[in-house]
């Protein structure tokens, strides 16, 4: 089986000319199925721009990234676009749309593989899991920061994805909440392999991964696995 | 409503939930629409109104053909021709019946000193000349020395002269020359030209309007002999009749002829047109200015989407999606606006605007193409989204 996430010789460059700037060097990674992993690393030091790379959601320059057995160098908009289709994106912003329900804003996670039976009752669980069956049917603008946070989660997550981004995603949840995404990530884990790949400074969540990786002007330079007690 | 367009669209309805999200927004789109909407809807009334009245008196000729001068572009302008061409075209065969038609413009100063202006129409009283049976009960009264017959619809006089008429009593109309004495009414209806029609017998206009004589008629009104094929008939004309002076047609040659005139040609009609695209311009502005914000006020929602793994098609659909359905809700109260205000201009201004359904129809094709022009150009801001940004 490949890799959740296999790269080498990364190389990555913003602006062109005398304003070109390098800010990912040479990263050579394996990350195999149902691993939790964390990426840390002072601000600027490329953690975000390594998410978007390997998220499909830019094109790649130089090196190679097999995402769950999908060459990225040189793939289509096409391409790019089916494999965010097996991917969960928590942003820092919860992004929802206010014009939306809960619900609704979480059968948008679905809908992109089509329109199913039982989407409802799917998008209805994934917000009880987070502590939120009881706003279902609230608009953005009725709920509480966290919670519509939460939403977002139950919206990368109802889709069942083979990898899951999230950058600094606890920034705008309570430890509670934050416990709750744990717990789910661990399970997808278990139950799924669901790999997760995720930027934070919280030392607490830290301790509870697999393996944690450190950035650092664009280089990685640490890769350790978490011991387990 | 928007479990309708769920299952009409196999998705949830994205750009209903929007639109109805933000009320202000969706009340001026819609107003917008509506509005052009109306504008559209008066402009074509008012083309159609002329267009109409300009074939009414030619419809109401019981003729197959007529002959015009050669220079003439409706029924009123152009040279008289020479009462001679009567004489041709009945040596012609397949010819039956032809008769001469005098037009010429009359003031009929009203009691309060204002003044309708009459296309009179002088005739043969022998011969019948219009296919209105109003007209040809009264004829017999024409041949009476004076005599006229007015149309009912002519613009604003009072419905109870005409009532009055209808129930035996003339009414007498004074000119500078002579005294006309109206004996009875009919409806042919006019358009922009003049206020209205009256018929008076050949004798009667000629001592009317003492500068035209019995030799030069404005048209002569040719009936074919039962049996014969009109097209052939009006090749044998025109082949007899020198092209110089005459020209022969059918009536709804003539017909589309004056219309086509009238609405290149003269400024009305060149007017209402223009009114048409401003309309339609007004629609498509206010129309892309709803969508251009409402994609740029979610413009990081639709980078998450992208970002999910949503394509073009989707965020092209939803657009399309606000652009139908502001279409449609413009539609409607566009519509019924436009009804009522073809009523008021009717009994006010007595133009005669009709709503049809082939109208309502264009203008529906006409507002959801207008609204889904604006969509398309509104899209265009969809590239900016970028979901490599929200992280
Ligand atoms: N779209 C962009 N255009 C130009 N430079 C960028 C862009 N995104 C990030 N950078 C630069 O790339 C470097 C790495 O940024 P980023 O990946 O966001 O780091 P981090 O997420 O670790 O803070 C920074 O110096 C940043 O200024
Ligand atoms: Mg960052």
């Amino acid at each position: 089986m490949h890799p959740a996430i296999s790269i080498a010789g990364l190389n990555h460059a913003f602006g062109e000319g005398e304003a070109r700037r390098q800010v990912l060097f040479d990263i050579n990674l394996a990350i195999p199925r149902g691993q939790f992993v964390i990426l840390v690393g002072a601000s600027g030091s490329g953690k975000t721009t390594l998410l978007t790379l390997l998220g499909c959601l830019r094109a790649l320059q130089q090196g190679r990234v097999g995402l769950l057995g999908q060459e990225l160098l040189g793939a289509d908009e096409e391409t790019r676009i089916a494999c965010r289709r097996r991917l969960g994106f928590i942003f820092q912003a919860h992004n929802l749309h206010d014009s939306l329900t809960a619900m609704q804003n979480v059968r948008m996670g679905l809908d992109v593989h089509g329109i199913r039976p039982g989407a409802d009752a799917a998008a209805e669980h994934a917000l009880r899991l987070l502590g939120l069956g009881e706003r279902l049917h609230y608009l953005p603008a009725n709920l509480s920061g966290g919670q519509k946070q939460r939403v977002a989660v139950a919206r990368a997550l109802v889709g069942n994805p083979d990898i899951i981004f999230a950058d600094e995603p606890t920034a705008a949840l309570d430890w509670e909440s934050a416990q709750q995404l744990l717990d789910i990530i661990r399970l997808l884990a278990t139950e799924r392999r669901t790999t997760t790949l995720m930027v934070t400074h919280d030392s607490r969540i830290m301790a509870l991964a697999d393996r944690i990786l450190t950035m650092e002007d664009g280089r990685l330079v640490r890769d350790e696995a978490v011991p387990r007690a | 409503m928007t479990a309708l367009l769920t299952r009409l669209l196999g998705r949830l309805p994205i750009g209903w939930l929007q639109l109805r999200h933000n009320r202000n927004r969706l009340i001026a789109a819609l107003a917008g629409v509506t509005f052009a909407n109306l504008l559209i809807y008066m402009q074509l009334g008012f083309l159609g109104g002329l267009l109409n009245g300009i074939s009414l008196p030619y419809a109401s000729f019981d003729a197959d053909i007529l002959i015009q001068a050669s220079d003439a572009n409706t029924l009123q302008d152009g040279s008289p021709l020479p009462r001679n061409r009567m004489l041709e075209a009945l040596a012609i065969p397949g010819v039956a019946e032809a008769t001469p038609l005098y037009i010429f413009k009359m003031d009929w100063k009203q009691p309060d000193g204002t003044i309708r202006t009459l296309d009179v129409m002088g005739v043969d009283p022998r011969m019948a000349n219009f296919r209105v049976a109003e007209i040809e009960a009264a004829r017999p009264l024409l041949a009476l020395s004076n005599a006229a017959l007015i149309d009912r619809g002519t613009r604003n006089v009072p419905p109870e002269l005409f009532d009055e008429i209808d129930a035996g009593r003339p009414y007498r109309i004074e000119t500078a020359n002579r005294s006309v004495n109206i004996l009875g009414s009919f409806r042919i209806g006019g358009g922009f030209g003049a206020d209205g029609v009256m018929v008076v017998s050949d004798q009667t206009f000629l001592k009317l309007f003492r500068n035209r004589t019995a030799g030069a008629p404005n048209i002569i009104l040719v009936r074919a002999a039962p049996g014969q094929a009109i097209d052939p008939l009006i090749a044998r004309l025109r082949a007899a009749l020198p092209a110089a002076d005459t020209a022969v047609r059918s009536v709804d040659e003539a017909i589309r002829r004056d219309q086509n005139f009238q609405t290149t040609q003269r400024p009305v009609g060149i007017v209402f047109g223009f009114g048409v695209v401003i309309g339609a311009l007004v629609g498509i502005i206010i129309v892309y200015q709803v969508l251009a914000s409402d994609v740029a006020d979610h413009m990081r929602e639709y980078a998450t989407f992208k970002a999910i793994g949503y394509r073009q098609s989707f965020f092209l659909g939803v657009i399309f999606e606000e652009a139908v359905i502001l279409a449609l809700f413009g539609f409607l109260p566009g519509t019924a606006l436009a009804i009522a205000l073809y009523a008021a201009v009717k009994a006010t201004a007595g133009l005669p605007l009709e709503m049809t359904g082939s109208r309502m129809l264009f203008m529906l094709l006409g507002t959801i193409i207008m609204c889904t022009l604006s969509g398309a150009i509104a899209t265009r801001r969809l590239a900016k989204a970028d979901p490599a940004a929200l992280f």
